[in-house]
Formats: structure tokens, sequence, C-alpha cells
């Protein structure tokens, strides 16, 4: 459904995506992960026809980016980042002027607003004014916009960017419906737990390259072994501890020691013991399965929160 | 195709007018300035000119005065749609740039004649000019009509080539007020100082107040048909530069 070929857009000296290659097939909800900045909305701009790229293309629905924007736009829908609602008219005048901009009939119109304000949960407040309704309100507003026109593929530009943990589990859902009704879905997002919840395959992208791709279970199995995070008050030392025992690759990232193991839990005790021995006082232990987080954190070297590089890692010999 | 793009240009209109019709406050608000400019700049100087109703006389004027602002501004208003992203939402249609620039100044243009016509029936009403025949009122309204759409095709223009919302007050003070006063609105242009005359004479807000007087009160400098087609001729020009800067405009 979506081809991307060696996709690349520099501003000025800064390549924000970078030879970008990756096919999405039909039906399938594909996420984009990266940091701010990592070039996940720039590729979004290039795909939905609103920045040509500097190098590389793209087909959506079968139409090339770069020569058949028309096609393109008609087989696509678009919840962007900000919000790009008309707050000075009513849910149902957006999405009806929406609709005759996409070509639709008349009849289509008012059938498909029906339709996708009851998708949305929002048939009661059509004739209300926009600016009246709440963040949640809006986005779910603008998700039955997207979806107006019945597109093949739909964008969603980090859909949840702001909004209440509650409302975000509400839009989710919206989303895991919309993915039941067939439509190829694109998300991006930063929150690693959105992305786990929702995608089928997910592209970790940093510094406008994929630098990994996969199910959220592949990328986690990938990291292999069980993880075990380590507060404590002298991270140093105790990765020094750590090295010295043999207890699994790890690396230190903030106040945090994390280590990988490839056996059980059984291994805390001993790592408590030696922590004690050498003076060194664990505030927490956590055992936990690598999170998307810990994917990212393998992969790029740093939290998603930051854009720093982090400490690096060192390698010990398990 | 034509007949598609006919739909589009309904699409964008028909939101200019909801905007309009969803906050009824903001029309009294654009109607008080006009007003006191009636009431008062013409009651007062009316005073003190003798053998000469000079509160008939600026009625035409404000009337300009009302479609320039409204229309202006309206097509200003492409910056705040940049602002608030609804430019974006309707970029990404499938839908020609000159399609949407076009519906933008039938837009603008109908809720600034529909605020102009106001103006008349409180002229009217006030007995400041007397009521005019059907199709008297028919010729105003077009005349009113292809001047506002070009006001509005000035504004796109503006919008497109600067790309911040705070140069507002720039245009305000150096292109709205000059093409107001330096126009025939508040003035008969024929006892003003040589330079202002060239001007005046070179402003279509002028051609179009003359030939509101000469339909309202039957003074007029010109012609009616050289008001309608200096005004026609601006708005092609208009028409053609704003669709090309629009096309051009970031988003």
């Amino acid at each position: 459904m979506i081809e991307i070929n060696s996709l690349s857009k520099k501003f000025k000296k800064v390549n924000a995506v970078n030879n970008l290659s990756l096919s999405i097939k039909k039906g399938e909800l594909f996420g984009f992960l990266g940091p701010n900045g990592a070039g996940k909305t720039t590729t979004i701009h290039m795909l939905t026809t609103i920045l040509p790229p500097s190098g590389g293309s793209a087909t959506i629905n079968g139409y090339d980016i770069n020569k058949q924007s028309d096609e393109v736009r008609k087989s696509i829908g678009i919840v962007f980042q900000d919000m790009t609602l008309d707050d000075k008219l009513s849910a149902y005048d957006n999405l009806k002027i929406h609709g005759i901009l996409y070509g639709l009939e008349n009849n289509e119109i008012e059938k498909r607003i029906e339709e996708m304000l009851a998708l949305v949960e929002l048939s009661e407040k059509k004739h209300e004014l926009v600016k009246t309704f709440s963040g949640g309100m809006k986005r779910r507003l603008e998700i039955a916009r997207g979806l107006m026109h019945t597109p093949a593929v739909l964008f969603l530009d980090e859909p949840t960017l702001g909004l209440d943990p509650q409302t975000r589990r509400h839009i989710w859902s919206y989303i895991i419906k919309l993915k039941k009704s067939g439509v190829t879905i694109l998300i991006t997002t930063h929150y690693l737990e959105e992305a786990d919840a929702l995608c089928d395959r997910v592209a970790i992208i940093d510094h406008g390259k994929i630098v990994a791709i996969g199910t959220p279970k592949e990328l986690k199995s990938n990291i292999g072994g069980n993880l075990i995070s380590i507060e404590c008050d002298k991270p140093k030392k105790m990765a020094e501890i750590i090295e010295k025992n043999n207890f699994g690759d790890f690396k230190v990232l903030d106040e945090k020691c994390t280590i990988k193991i490839n056996n059980g839990s059984e291994i805390i005790p001993k790592i408590v013991n030696e922590a004690h021995n050498n003076g060194v006082k664990i505030e927490s232990i956590d055992f936990h399965l690598p999170s998307l987080e810990d994917v990212f954190i393998h992969y790029t070297g740093k939290t998603i929160r930051e854009e720093t590089p982090g400490r690096g890692m060192k390698h010990g010999h398990p | 195709m034509a007949i598609l793009e006919f739909r589009k240009i309904y699409a964008v209109w028909y939101r200019e007018i909801k905007k309009m019709i969803n906050s009824k406050p903001r029309i009294i608000g654009s109607l008080g300035m006009p007003i006191f400019m009636l009431l008062a700049l013409g009651g007062g100087i009316g005073a003190l000119v003798k053998d000469f109703n000079y509160q008939a006389f600026i009625l035409p004027g404000v009337l300009g005065q009302v479609l320039l602002f409204n229309s202006i501004f309206s097509g200003v208003s492409v910056i705040w749609d940049r602002q608030f992203g609804f430019l974006k939402e309707m970029l990404v249609t499938p839908t020609k740039r000159t399609t949407l620039a076009i519906g933008r100044m039938m837009g603008g243009a109908t809720t600034s004649v529909f605020q102009g016509i106001l103006i008349l029936i409180i002229g009217m009403t006030l007995n400041i000019i007397p009521v005019i025949s059907a199709i008297d009122f028919a010729l105003l309204v077009v005349l009113m009509f292809i001047i506002a759409c070009a006001f509005v095709g000035l504004g796109i223009s503006i919008a497109s080539t600067i790309e911040e919302a705070e140069t507002f007050q720039v245009i305000m003070n150096f292109i709205v007020m000059p093409i107001f006063f330096l126009s025939n609105a508040l003035f008969p242009t024929k006892q003003l100082p040589n330079w202002l005359q060239t001007v005046a004479g070179l402003n279509p807000l002028s051609y179009a107040i003359d030939g509101f007087r000469n339909i309202i009160i039957g003074e007029s400098q010109y012609p009616l048909m050289l008001s309608f087609t200096y005004c026609s001729a601006f708005l092609i020009t208009i028409v053609f530069v704003s669709t090309y800067l629009f096309k051009k405009a970031k988003i």
C-alpha cells in the first residue's frame, strides 16, 4: 500500500530524512517511533505531498507522490500533529466542507457525516461549534474528518500528543476500531507505550534513518533475555561490580544501571549481596521483560525523551 | 471537472458565510465605526458646510470604507488560517489553490457586501439618502461585489507574501488607511491639492465610491461606465496577482 524508496529530505545542510526505504502492507497499522526531530513529521509531509522530497520516491495506493499528487491526495486521510479544525464552525460544517473539497456527492456527504460522527461518538455534538470542544473531542473530530472520504491510507501524526492518559486510551480504542475496518494506518509517535499498544510493526527512526524495524515483539526479543534495572546511590561503582562478577551486558543511564541477563531472577540475590558487600546502597530493583523503551535505548543509545547521546554501552562477558 | 471546481469554490464560500453567521456580535461590532463616521463626522462637518448635504455625500464613502476594511481583513485572515492550521487542511485536499483563492474572494466579498447593504438600509432609514430603486440597488450590489472581491484578493496577496501575523498593524497603517484617505471617500477631489487629486484619481476605491455616489445621490465625477470598467480591470489584475502569490505561498 505504501512503498518508500530511498526517500530523502535536506533542509539546508541537515539531512532531516536520509535514504528511507520501507514497505507497508494493506491493512497494516505501522508506527514511526522516534524522538522529536527524528524526521517523522518530515516523512509524513513528503508522503502526503505537502513537501517535495529532495531525493527518492514513494508510491501510495499505487500513485507516485512526485507525479500524481492529486491521486495520492484522494487516497489519503491525514490527522496532523497540530489542530487543523476551523473552530468557528460546527463539527458538521467542518466535515461538510472537507467532503465537498474531496469531491463527494451531497447525499454521500450527509451519510458519511452521520457514520463518522457515530464512529467517534460525537453525533450529539454535530451542530456545536468546535471551539466548545475539549482537546480529545477535537482529536476525534479530526480523525472523523480524515476518514470522511474513505481513504485507503490514514496518516496519524502524533495523534495523542498533549492529551491526558485517559483521553489517550480513548483515542487508542478508536484507532484499533479503525484498523479492524481494514484501512492502512501510518502513525507517528514518541510515546513508546502507544507504539506498543497499537502497531503491527514499528520502525524506530533516529536522525532521519530507520535504525530498527519489526513487530514490537520481534524488536523486544532482538534484545534477548530479561532486564534488571537497578537504582542505587553509586551507579559507577555498581557498574564495576556487575562487570567484575560477569552478571551480564549492562549500561548506565542517568542514575540507573540496566543489566541484560540470560538467566532468570535468581541472579537478583547475588547482585544485592555483592552490592551490599561493596557499600553500594540499592534503592530499587526492577526485573522485567524488555520494553520498547529498552529497545529504543538499545538501538539509539539514548532514551526517547532526550536528544543528547546517552553515556554509552559497556560490554561485559556473559 | 468544471462543475467539480465550482462546488469546491462553493465550499470555501460556504465557510466564510458560516463564519459570519456564527459570529453575529462581530457584524454589529464592525458596523460601529462606519455609523460613527456617518453620524458624528457627517453630522459635524455637515453643520460647517452650508448648501451641501455632506452627510449624504459621505455615505457612499462610508460604504467604500466598510467594503475596503472588511474585504482586506477577510483576505488577510489567511494568515490566521495558516497559524491555526486550517490552511494546511485545505491545501492537502485535492483542490487547486486557484479554486481556494477564488472561493475565498467570493466568500469574503459576500460578507462585505452584506455589511454594505446594512449601511445602505441605515442611511435610508435615517433619511440621510433617498430610497433607491430596485434596479439601482442591483447595480450597487454588483459594483460593491466587484470592488469587495478585489480587496479580498489584495488581502490574500498580502497574506501570501508576509509570514507573521504581527504585521497586521503595519497592513492597517500602510495599506488600508492610505487607500481610504487617499480617495474621494470624505472629500470631493476637485478641491483637493494637485498631488492628492492625482493619487485619488488612480485609486480604485475612488472609482467605486464615485459609482456609489452616482447611483445613490446622482452626483459623480466620472461616468458610471468608467467606474465599472476601472473596478473590473482592477479586479482582473488582482485575481491574477493573488492566485499567483497564493500558489507560491508557503504553508
